[in-house]
């Protein structure tokens, strides 16, 4: 389809005269429905009770209100305005657009019921998410270096893990700073075996991510309960604190949610950049690439996918071990299965990101979102049962991957052996 | 340049694929490795070009002794390359394929794309190539994407080329161009190395003839000196009939009328457009065309595992538009899919649970629940005689088999019934000369049995072989409806390339 | 690449009377090399490294140098491990109670990868088919002709309804199984947590989450109920494992669905040109699944434990995956891998008493059975077998949809 050249050509393509695949229409129906029961649910739920002001922090001293209430009726209208286009016409290349406008609206009524007659740090919670994100952007860098060279990547969990144990025992002993290079070196380690078994002995790429992740669980809390617990001197490095980035901190809003983090923050943004320049604009990236999606052609023009697969790998793993070692920084400690399912999270953010490093930064602010939003209705006393705040999260990535379901293309080699006779 | 290959063996589990073979390549000429399927061409080539390790035997470059440990060798020491299936990555660009693994870098190992474009250009002209560097190599036609493959080659400036069934991707017109190529390299100083099952061509370009059978090389010929028969004999060790045995076709009533299908993929782009066609009783219909002009949609679209936008699919009489491959079945309509691994055969079942796996929920085989598998036995080992299947017994999983037994498994299962059509994609792709006679026997049992019968090849020699009637598909629309008789392959190779069109009638 | 894989040349496969014999019994022998001897080098390879790792972590032991020490603790330990697990009437009630619920999770794992999926999901379904049996136990009151029966069925069916989940997400939407389950587990855990909360299910005067007692009729008989020893608490959901494992077999081998099951794991677009429905059977796989895992969490609470607490399930949904490779996916198999694993807990149990030494080593050994069974390379060039023909562990492609 080509790109409308007027207004009028985006007007009839909004109004869906465009040939539509039976397929697309399905969807397009299956995404009406799915407006119309957010529609009910905001006036059943978001535009009841006795609503009031919600009033919303930016940091220092600024606030906005908003009435909650009436949020939520505009919110509900424009949903079934949406589903009832969505349905009979379909919204062409408006959709995903719509989608991420009618998402935001639907969180930002959501916050406004759950804040209504109170304050809600709007800053905060944002601050908040974008720390919650961190190691999701770090585990998600390093499946995404792992699977752009063809080798599935579902251990995150386990490199992130046993990246919190290394740096909470390392850190304990030596330094904090020790402890995170232990940890990249241990996960790195963990990841380059990935690697072996899979290519040297092709095993399936599913089953030993998978056990790795049982294996590290395994042995982390073996060693927390015969060890750690009864030397408790092996186990507290004290916490990493923020970092106000001297100036921009005073910055309005974005100072907060932005310049006042710990250096993780910087280093994941800065390390997303790095790697989307370097896949994308690089001979490595190019070869890396390569490597993932035809090796067979790369190993005729005399790359060695092996080796480029190995370091990869092996890289990621560092990545993710890095990663593993914000939550010694965060919590000062290691606990047993400390990541709680963060990895397999970010498992999701790889393929939510479509394998980009921008996309997977995305993919894992919704997620950190959702987790920070939980945290803080836990706060607010909204009465929703804190399990289902629990839930959220891994919720909110189910339904994020469904919807994102068969659009995401991997890298072709994506978990086949390659041979060398 | 000379190269010589002394007495090469390569085993892969179960084969010896190459056994104790010499060969001789120089500059300046073109050799013709020709051999059937499976000969073990392909696996001597990539052991010359270090891809595959010799078990045994001694690669000389001008004398010396070499070794190629891998690819990266062979090309430094002047070889190229264009494999049989091509080693282009689609997501690249056609200047990120050519300048992968020698890219011209700026600081930090930044890849400085305005000097690829150049030089992949520069390249491009010098040859007469006509290629894009920013085009996209997954929106290219075959016949492009094997340009880019030569210009790689040349990129890398390989004193001796290597192309492996170079031709089996080609029009007959692109055949001729591809020539012309050929000459101007061999004019350019540079050894060429042309792999070919089809021996007009080996004849009509080769200096020399190498033949390889059964993993040993049988000989040499003069292409001045042998013709065809002489040389299909050595090939394949034994007369060899080059055509098929057939009457003339009598057609009777219309049983497959394809009326104005259209079938478009999950973004809208047009596959098959607006189609109409008819197969009648009793005779073979041919669909020529290169490959991915269609063919593949409108077959999948005929047998229910494509969904169909628009037209209708009657056989006999009964609509069959929006059916599911089960009731295409059930319609006595038979199908040979184009990549038997891929679809036709689960390798890890058994010679047996093959021969029912589109049958299996017949009466004759199941109470709809329960499986009979005492009958489906019995059933196996009648077909596995009746259709000379060389198999150590009908409990041997089918992936175990030379892939012209695993393709008479196919057709025993497909043709082994009562039908009204046969729809036979690549029926003999990549399978031994006497399977392709069996089957093409078989093929042409079935039209004398009554059947309306639709072949698609992309081999143009096969579809004029078996065809009554044959069809050209081009983007997506048949072009031409020809009676075999009063055609040639010329005329058929311009329909296919689009440089022909039929008015419609 | 296609056209090469597996093919031998032409004509090689001529049937020879000579060779047949010759044929066959290297096929046998590869097969017992591949069932047999494989699992039990991954087992004992298992076993090694679980050696290293208590003598590693045993600190104090370390730091005195009492290496004499520490080769008595992993004797211990590992003579506790039989000991706890056959010695008696009791250790052998133990191991049928720990394994009863490895054999019908470990089905639910086997049925998936026989379709060619990986069921992650045990922990979630089995909590779920808990939690479903344990409200007709304790709801109901009797007859135990009646209500055991059904909430055995109410077991089965929370799991089913739960399992159907990820086979949907896949089936309609491409979403891997792999991160749907993993989801659902962690969504059932939350809402497990929430339902043991409500009035519906709390017990009396009690506020931490845990429910109210199954009642008597509402128990799984005892297989041993007859002797008047309470402390053999063997009961009849290891008869219902024996049953669902025969079935299993039953289904995959003598049905048209089992047909289709395997076909669509062996060769999904081989599947789909039979004219069978790879979305259909990917969610029948995942619903049957299902109804094994729930038949597991009913087996826990109205069998083993009268009850329902948040972690009743364990870590048995992961176990079973260990289970269902170590036994190839095969009836016969699981049921002995979960018996070995069942072993292996009553021991470790008796382990920790006895040395000291945590259960937690179990977990270890699980993930590296799994990994070596999946690695039949990798056991052989440790091992040193030469076994003729390229045998692969268990595969599932990639992510793609
Ligand atoms: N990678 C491989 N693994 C196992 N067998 C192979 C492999 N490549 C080729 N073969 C086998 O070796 C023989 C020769 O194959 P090939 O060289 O591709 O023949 P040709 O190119 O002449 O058609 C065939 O029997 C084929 O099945
Ligand atoms: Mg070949």
């Amino acid at each position: 389809m080509n790109q409308p050249a007027t207004l009028t050509d985006a007007y009839l393509d909004l109004a869906g005269s465009v040939t539509r695949t039976p397929d697309q229409v399905k969807r397009s129906r299956n995404l009406g429905i799915a407006y119309f029961v957010l529609a009910v649910v905001t006036l059943f739920v978001f535009a009841r009770g006795d609503g009031g002001t919600s009033t919303f922090g930016l940091g220092g001293d600024s606030t906005f209100g908003v009435p909650s209430i009436p949020l939520a009726w505009i919110c509900a209208v424009s949903f079934a305005a949406l589903g009832g286009v969505q349905i009979s016409r379909g919204t062409g290349r408006w959709q995903s657009a719509l989608i991420a406008a009618a998402a935001l609206l639907f969180v930002f009524t959501l916050m406004a019921w759950a804040a209504a007659g109170k304050q809600f740090s709007l800053t905060g919670t944002l601050h908040d998410a974008l720390k919650a994100s961190t190691p999701l952007v770090f585990g998600a860098l390093g499946g995404i270096m792992c699977e752009r060279s063809g080798i599935i990547n579902i251990a995150i969990e386990g490199l992130l893990l046993a990246g919190a144990f290394t740096s909470a025992v390392v850190g304990s002993v030596v330094n904090i700073w020790v402890g995170i290079l232990a940890a990249m070196v241990v996960s790195g380690l963990l990841a380059l075996m990935l690697a072996w078994l899979a290519i040297r002995f092709h095993v399936d790429q599913v089953i030993v991510g998978f056990a790795i992740n049982f294996f590290v669980l395994g042995v982390t809390s073996f060693i927390d309960s015969r060890v750690l617990t009864r030397n408790p001197e092996y186990n507290g490095t004290g916490t990493i604190s923020q970092w106000k980035v001297p100036g921009l901190h005073r910055l309005p809003i974005v100072g907060p949610i932005l310049f006042e983090q710990t250096f993780y923050v910087y280093v994941a943004l800065g390390l997303v950049a790095f790697i989307a320049w370097a896949l994308f604009k690089t001979k490595w990236g190019l070869q890396t690439r390569a490597v993932g999606e035809h090796p067979t052609a790369a190993g005729t023009l005399g790359i060695d996918v092996l080796r480029r697969r190995y370091i990869n790998v092996t890289l990621a793993g560092a990545i993710s071990g890095f990663g593993g070692s914000w939550w010694t920084a965060d919590v000062g400690r290691f606990n047993e299965n400390i990541t709680n399912g963060r990895g397999f999270i970010a498992l999701a953010v790889v393929l939510v990101g479509r394998h980009h490093p921008v996309g997977a930064l995305m993919a894992a602010l919704v997620f950190g979102f959702a987790d920070a939003l939980a945290l803080k209705f836990s706060f607010l006393n909204t009465g929703i049962p804190s399990e289902f705040l629990e839930l959220a999260p891994f919720l909110v990535t189910l339904v994020v991957v469904a919807s994102v379901g068969r659009g995401a293309r991997v890298p072709a080699a994506l978990g086949q052996p390659y041979e060398e006779q | 340049m000379e190269l010589e290959l002394r007495g090469i063996t390569k085993r892969f589990p179960g084969v010896v694929a190459n056994d104790d073979v010499n060969l001789t390549i120089r500059s300046g000429e073109v050799l013709a490795l020709v051999g059937e399927n499976g000969a073990g061409k392909s696996t001597l080539m990539n052991i010359l070009y270090g891809l595959y390790h010799a078990d045994e035997g001694q690669i000389y470059v001008d004398g010396e002794p070499v070794t190629f440990e891998s690819p990266g060798d062979a090309i430094a020491a002047g070889i190229g390359m264009v494999h049989q299936h091509f080693m282009l990555v689609p997501v690249f660009t056609v200047a990120e394929n050519v300048v992968l693994g020698v890219e011209p870098t700026g600081p930090l190992g930044r890849l400085d794309r305005a000097k690829a474009h150049d030089q992949v250009e520069e390249i491009s002209a010098q040859y007469g190539l006509h290629l894009d560097p920013e085009a996209l190599i997954e929106q290219l036609p075959v016949g492009i994407q094997q340009r880019v493959e030569i210009l790689k080659v040349l990129f890398r400036d390989a004193k001796i080329v290597v192309f492996d069934e170079p031709t089996a991707v080609l029009t007959p017109q692109e055949i001729e161009e591809f020539f012309k190529i050929v000459e101007s390299l061999k004019a350019s100083g540079r050894g060429i190395v042309f792999i070919t099952h089809k021996l007009t061509e080996a004849l009509r370009i080769a200096d020399r003839i190498s033949v390889l059978r059964r993993g040993q090389t049988v000989g040499e010929a003069d292409p001045a000196e042998i013709d065809e028969v002489a040389l299909a004999e050595m090939m394949v060790g034994r007369p060899v009939q080059l055509v098929v045995d057939k009457e003339p076709a009598q057609p009777r009533d219309a049983t497959l009328q394809v009326r104005d299908l259209h079938v478009v993929d999950p973004t809208g782009r047009t596959l098959v457009d607006h189609v109409d066609f008819t197969v009648h009783a009793g005779e073979i219909v041919g669909v020529a065309g290169v490959q991915g002009n269609g063919q593949t949609e409108l077959v999948e679209a005929l047998t229910g595992l494509r969904e169909i936008l628009g037209g209708s699919v009657q056989v006999d009489g009964v609509d069959l538009t929006d059916s599911s491959p089960r009731e295409v079945h059930q319609a006595a309509v038979a199908h040979i899919p184009e990549d038997r691994q891929r679809s036709g055969l689960v390798g890890a079942f058994t010679v047996a649970e093959n021969m029912v796996l589109t049958r299996y929920h017949d009466d004759q085989f199941s109470d709809g629940i329960r499986m009979d598998w005492d009958t489906a036995r019995s059933t196996a080992t009648t077909l596995v005689e009746q259709y000379d299947v060389r198999t150590p017994s009908i409990a041997t999983p089918a992936g175990t088999l030379s892939g012209g037994n695993q393709q008479k498994v196919i057709v025993a299962r497909e043709l082994s019934r009562d039908l009204r059509l046969v729809i036979a994609s690549q029926p003999t792709r990549g399978v031994d000369v006497g399977s392709i006679e069996y089957i093409h026997a078989q093929v042409v049992l079935a039209r004398d049995a009554g059947a309306a019968v639709l072949v698609v090849s992309t081999e143009l020699d096969e579809v004029m072989a078996l065809a009554d009637r044959v069809l050209v598909m081009y983007r997506g629309r048949i072009v031409a409806d020809l009676a075999r008789d009063e055609t040639t392959h010329n005329e058929v190779g311009l329909y296919m390339a689009g440089a022909k069109q039929q008015e419609p009638a | 690449m296609t056209d090469t894989a597996t093919a031998p040349a032409p004509g090689d496969a001529t049937p020879d009377d000579a060779s047949g014999g010759l044929v066959r019994r290297l096929l046998a022998r590869i097969d017992t090399t591949n069932a047999v001897v494989l699992p039990l080098l991954a087992f004992i390879s298992a076993l090694v490294i679980g050696t290293v790792v208590i003598a590693l972590s045993d600190i104090d032991k370390l730091k005195e140098g009492d290496i004499g020490g520490i080769l008595t603790t992993i004797k211990d330990a590992y003579l506790a491990l039989p000991k706890g697990a056959f010695d008696g009437w009791r250790p052998l009630n133990e191991t049928i109670v720990a394994t009863t619920p490895l054999l019908l999770a470990g089905l639910a794992v086997a049925i998936t990868f026989k379709a060619g999926l990986f069921n992650i999901g045990g922990t979630g379904q089995m909590l779920m088919g808990g939690m479903g049996a344990v409200w007709v136990g304790f709801t109901m009151n009797g007859p135990g002709i009646l209500q055991v029966p059904l909430g055995i069925l109410a077991g089965m069916v929370c799991g089913m309804l739960w399992g159907i989940v990820p086979g949907l997400l896949k089936a309609r939407a491409g979403v891997h199984e792999v991160i749907s389950t993993i989801m659902m587990n962690f969504i059932a855990a939350s809402l497990v947590l929430y339902i043991l909360k409500t009035d519906a299910f709390v017990r009396e005067g009690r506020n931490d989450p845990i429910s109210k007692l199954v009642t008597p009729e509402g128990r799984l008989p005892r297989l041993f109920g007859y002797l008047d020893r309470p402390e053999l608490r063997a009961h009849i959901g290891f008869l219902i494992a024996i049953a669902a494992a025969l079935f299993f077999w039953w289904l995959l081998e003598r049905t048209t669905i089992g047909f289709e099951i395997r076909a669509q794991g062996a060769n999904s677009s081989a599947a789909r040109y039979a004219g069978m429905r790879p979305g259909l059977l990917i969610m029948t796989s995942f619903v049957i699944a299902g109804g094994f895992a729930g038949l597991a969490g009913a087996s826990e609470v109205l069998g083993t434990q009268g009850r329902a607490t948040q972690g009743f399930a364990g870590d048995i949904g992961f176990d079973a995956i260990a289970v269902a490779l170590l036994g190839r996916s095969s009836p016969s198999g699981t049921a002995l891998a979960a018996l070995l694993f069942g072993a292996l807990q009553a021991g470790g149990q008796k382990m920790q008493v006895d040395t000291g030494v945590p259960v937690d080593l179990v977990l270890i050994l699980r993930a590296l059975i799994v990994l070596f069974i999946a690695a039949p390379l990798l056991m052989k060039a440790i091992w040193r077998i030469k076994a003729e023909g390229a045998i692969a562990g268990p595969s599932f492609g990639g992510w793609g949809s």
